[in-house]
This record gives structure tokens, sequence and C-alpha cells, in this order.
């Protein structure tokens, strides 16, 4: 099996137990570089699929909780080369697949060859890029393609369904269905509207489909499993790692309407 | 540190210049531009693109363009000869008034031709950033002029050093918001009206002011402000009797430099230099100098060069004007540095504010301290070069600036000259 093909595996086994995927995101090294391989072998065994956040100076995309996460991760030292030096001693056997959400920058920097090497020799299945279009993704595909890593495309409301048809079939491990036009974190609430949408993209997309974007409690999670494959939690779990009383593990199994 | 051609792929990408098929479909100017955005953002961008092409092929617009240039903004821009420069400086100085031009700075130009076209896009509201203020109080009177609101983002420490504006910017009607995220200069703000763009890419209309960002935009905004570069050949050639024989603007993003330039690429006779910011000193975080320091890289939707660590962290800039403390530039100005058609210089923050402390005693203008970057580098060319004559963009007036002068007592030297 490629890499990114242990991702769709991953969502697909959630679905097949008859619940949708939990995927996690977590910056990496926030709030303690020292804590960040104890917190991710508690998420990648509880969730299903884990997203590490490379942390950069600019996270346009991103919401409060998000930059703050980045800024502190930056100040405490962590970078993308500290980040995979420290994922060759994860265990990641039985455990979650994971992918790196990273703006490009600190990609372009490390070299696109050398990157899909190491990624994969660390176990890292796919990569999302939020400052990446479809347009500009080939060199940097491309590259991870050939060591089995997946890119994925993310999709959003303002997409045309021609354009998402071409990002569904482009997309590698799953398709990141972004729930409103907006920034990470958001707490309004799912937008309206967000039901046919996604149905929409789960009829046309061969791969599953995972929805993101202001995702933050166990009826939400509920909600978008109605309409899709899986359900992207982000900022909430930051707040819950900064808050270090938490039990990690519990939180997850909360969200999916498990008994904490 | 900028990416290597070979002479024949240099003539290639002049040519290519000169000929206006630049930037490509793509938004390329060669290697660099590009579009780097959240896809949520795509969609929009498109609909930019084809609209602008459309409006700006169209002859209704340009001249409603126009005729707002000339009426309201006050175009054509004057070209001043200052003879009491020249002689300290053992030159021909000219001067290119886009501090005369309506609010203080060429930045009106870019923010009327977008506003007009916000308006014609169907756009609901518009937003900005602003470093210096310059393009914040451009965009507000635009706004207020074609009847939209404006929203403009201000980096924090930018809101203190240019007071003036931000009250200017009130009473022509927008809001201002405090950006205290990121560096919280320049920077900062661009990062917040682009948070701001994705949570409503269909009503909003984001009026960049600078010659950055993803494509159409380093594209839209050289055209609106090529006005400044074709006026000044025709007075040049009017005047002097001659083109210039080097032409010198301040870089940050770029736009007035590449609004100045742009034209006289074709000039090969005319030398053209950008002069960056040089801040306090060489080290990291001391300067804003990309093109003299920067490595390509992407920032805010551009492939670039850029101040950047060796992880691919965007560092901290400094200097002493608002409106070029920015550690990205504008991607035509890499490309005509790389293909050796333009070369830049920088100068500190001590070398501008003599300079504009110069210029004001000599000639009665007191430019903007971006500005005076340019009269900086300009009389350093001049002491080298000696009887030539040059152009210098005098994008500013420094009014904006005296909460920042007022720290800097002058020296008797200027005031006695």
């Amino acid at each position: 099996m490629q890499p990114h093909e242990r991702i769709t595996a991953s969502i697909r086994r959630a679905n097949a137990s008859g619940r949708p995927a939990l995927v996690a995101f977590m910056t990496a090294g926030h709030p303690d570089p020292a804590g960040f391989l104890p917190a991710l072998a508690a998420i990648a065994g509880e969730a299903d699929v884990v997203e590490i956040g490379v942390p950069f100076s600019d996270p346009m995309a991103d919401g409060m909780t998000i930059q703050r996460a980045s800024q502190s991760a930056i100040a405490q030292g962590v970078s993308l080369r500290w980040i995979l030096d420290r994922l060759a001693e994860h265990d990641g056997d039985g455990k979650a697949p994971l992918l790196l959400m990273s703006y490009l920058n600190p990609l372009l920097n490390f070299g696109y060859e050398a990157l899909a090497r190491r990624a994969a020799e660390v176990g890292v299945c796919g990569f999302i890029v939020p400052d990446l279009p479809l347009e500009e993704s080939a060199p940097l595909g491309e590259a991870l393609a050939a060591a089995g890593v997946g890119l994925v495309q993310m999709v959003t409301p303002a997409t045309p369904p021609a354009r998402a048809r071409r990002l569904c079939e482009a997309s590698r491990g799953f398709v990141y269905a972004v729930t409103m036009t907006g920034i990470t974190g958001g707490a309004g609430g799912l937008p309206e509207g967000v039901a046919d949408y996604l149905d929409a993209l789960s009829e046309m997309s061969p791969l599953p489909v995972c929805a993101g974007f202001g995702i933050r409690s166990a009826e939400q999670v509920r909600m978008i499993g109605g309409h899709a494959a899986g359900a992207v939690v982000g900022s909430a779990l930051v707040e819950a790692l900064e808050d270090r009383q938490t039990d990690v593990a519990g939180f997850l199994r909360g969200l999916r309407g498990e008994s904490v | 540190m900028t990416i290597e051609f070979s002479e024949a792929e240099k003539a290639r990408l002049l040519a290519e210049t000169i000929a206006g098929r630049l930037p490509d479909e793509r938004g390329r100017f060669g290697p660099f531009g590009g579009r780097y955005v959240p896809e949520t953002l795509m969609p929009a961008l498109e609909r930019l693109t084809e609209g602008m092409h459309r409006h700006l092929a169209d002859p209704a617009f340009l001249e409603r363009f126009r005729h707002e240039l000339t009426t309201w903004v006050g175009r054509p821009t004057p070209l001043t000869e200052a003879p009491n420069l020249g002689r300290a400086w053992g030159a021909q100085v000219w001067l290119k008034r886009e501090d005369l031009a309506h609010t203080g700075a060429h930045k009106i130009n870019n923010a009327i031709g977008q506003a007009l076209l916000a308006k014609l896009l169907g756009a609901r509201r518009v937003i900005a950033e602003t470093g210096a203020g310059q393009h914040g109080v451009a965009s507000a009177a635009a706004c207020a002029r074609v009847g939209l609101p404006c929203t403009v983002y201000m980096g924090a420490v930018d809101v203190e050093r240019q007071a003036p504006n931000v009250d200017r910017m009130r009473r022509l009607g927008a809001e201002v918001h405090a950006v205290q995220s990121g560096d919280r200069t320049l920077r900062s703000a661009i990062d917040e009206a682009l948070r701001d763009w994705v949570s409503d890419p269909a009503g909003t209309y984001y009026l960049l002011g600078s010659a950055v960002g993803p494509h159409p935009y380093p594209y839209l905004v050289r055209e609106l402000h090529c006005v400044i570069g074709r006026e000044s050949r025709e007075q040049m050639l009017a005047a002097a009797g001659a083109l210039p024989d080097a032409v010198f603007a301040c870089v940050g993003g770029g736009s007035n430099a590449i609004g100045l330039f742009h034209p006289m690429v074709r000039d090969s006779d005319v030398a053209l230099i950008g002069v960056e910011a040089g801040g306090r000193g060489g080290g990291l975080g001391e300067h804003s100098a990309t093109l003299s320091r920067g490595r390509p890289g992407v920032l805010q939707g551009c492939y670039t060069l850029l101040l950047q660590d060796d992880d691919g962290q965007v560092q901290g800039t400094h200097s002493i004007s608002a409106g070029l403390d920015y550690p990205g530039v504008g991607p035509e100005h890499a490309l005509l540095q790389s293909i050796g058609r333009v070369s830049y210089i920088s100068a500190s923050d001590e070398d501008a504010l003599d300079a504009l402390n110069e210029c004001s005693a000599l000639e009665g203008i007191l430019p903007a301290l971006e500005t005076a970057h340019a009269f900086a580098g300009a009389r350093v060319w001049a002491r080298r070069h000696p009887g030539r004559r040059l152009l210098i963009g005098l994008s500013g007036r420094g009014d904006k600036d005296m909460p920042t002068l007022s720290r800097f007592p002058m020296e008797a030297r200027h005031a006695t000259a």
C-alpha cells in the first residue's frame, strides 16, 4: 500500500465500523516541544488521521488559535526539519496515519525531492498546503507522488462545481472540504447549506470527503458524519492541548460521542 | 541571491517585458509571480482577472479613469527642476511630483482605478491594507468618491507612527482596524486583510496597494501607476530636451517604482535604480532590503524575493519609513533585477533622514520618509557620475511623518544651507 492509500484506508475503516472518521489537527511543538511526541502518540492512538501543523510566520488562512500556536512553536525553535527528525522517533504501528499541514514556503526551502524522501522515511503519508492552489501544485505534487506521498486538495463553498470535480480527481488521501468561506477556528457554527454542499461533493469524489473549519462539538461531528466520510477538528483540539489538564484521548472520544 | 539567468535568457525576458507579454497567463514575470492563495480566493481572483481585462480594454472605463485622474487627482503632476540640489550634487536634478497628487502620494492613481473597477464588478465593500497610511488614505478617499464602504487594516506599530493619517482615513469615512497579530506592521496588515477577504470573497473587493500579492495584482497595480512613467518621459523630453541618464525611485513593495520604471524599460540608455530601506544595519531584522539581501520564496500569494531564515520563516524588518517596512517585493522588480535591467541599492535610515532635510531646506519640498530613500540613493550616484541628468520619483509628501521627524532634531547646516 502506498503511504497516501493508508490515509484513505483508515478513513474507510472508520466508516465501515459505522462512524465518521475523526481527523485531528495539532500544531507541532505547541504548547511545548518536549511534549510533542507524547501528545502525538495519544492523539494518533484515538483519531483516524492526524494532521501535524508546521508552524509558519504568516498563516493567512488561520484564525487566532492557530496563529498563536504557530508563533509560540517558532519562538521555541520548531521547524520542518525538527518535526521530521522527531517523527523518526514516533512509533506509528497500529496508529493513525500522519499528514503534515504546511504553508508552501517552509516546503520550498526544504527542497521538494528531499522533503518527499524524508517524509516517506519517517511515516508521513500526505501533505495539505493551504496556500497552494491546484494550478501551482504540479511541482510539489509530482515530487511527493514519486515517494507515494499524497497531496490533499481543498474544496470550498466558493469553488464552482467544474473546478470542484477537478480538485476531487487530483486529490490524494482524501478531499478536504472547507465548510465555510473563512479562516480556521470559527466559533459561529456551521453555515446553512453545509449538508447539501457535502452531499454534492461526496457524490462527485472518488475519495472520501472530510470536512473541516469551525467543527468543535460531538454534535457537529455527528451532523457532518451524515454527509461526509469524516470531520477535521483543529483549533478546538489545539485549545484543549493548551489547557494541559485536559485528557486529550478523552477529549477526542468525547467528540465521537463516546463516553469520556 | 536571486535566480541566475544566461545572457540569452536575460535578453529574451527583457524583450518579453518590453513587448508587454509579461506577466504571462499564469501571472508570471519569468519565474516570479503566480498565484499562491487559499482555494477560497481562487474564484474571486479569476473573476477579478476577467473583469480587469474586460474593463482595462474598454474605452469607456479608460475615459472615466482618465477623467478622475485629471479632475479629481490633479494629473498630470508637474515635473520640477531642482537647481539647488543639482548644484549641491553636481548634477541636473528633476523631480516627478507625485506628492502633489490628491491625498499627497502616488497611491491615489491605483486606489481610484481599483475603486472604479470594484464598483463595476459589483462589490459591496472594499478592504485595504496600509503601511505608512498613504494607501489607506487614498483608498478611503477613492471609496468615498465612488460610494463604497471601506475598511482599512493597519499594523498597530504603524497606527502609532503615522497617527495623522489614521485620523484622515476616519474622516474620509473608512473604518480603521489596528492589527495586533504578527509583527504589527504592513505585512501583518496584508495577512489580516487576506483573512477578511477569505470570509467574503464574493462581496468584498480587496484593494491591494502595492505591486505585490497574487496575480493579477502586480499587473493591475502597475498598469494603474504607469501614468507616472509615461508623463515623466514626455515631460523630460519637453522640459530638458532629453530623457534622463538615470531614474530613481524608492522600493518597498515597489508600486511607485514600477509605475515610473516600466514605461522606460525600453529606453536602454536610461539607467533605472531602485532604492530600498537599508534601515540601521545588515543583520536580519535590521533592514527591509529584500532585493539586495533576499532569497526566492512564497509570501502573501506571490513567488518573489523574501527576507527569510533557512527554515523559510519570513523575517522581521526594520525601516524608519513604514511604507518600505516589508519583507517581500513585487515580482516584476525581482525579474528586472535578475535580468540586469534595473539595479537596486539601499539607503540607511540616517541617509534618508539627511536627504529629507536637504531637499526640504534646498528646494522647499518636504518629501515622505519613503521617498527620501530615493533622494539618498540619487545623491550617492550623482557624486560618482558628475554632470548627469537625474530624475527622481518624488512619490509622496512628508507631512504624515512629522511625529517621527520630531524625534530627530535638525542639523544646523541644512537650516542655513
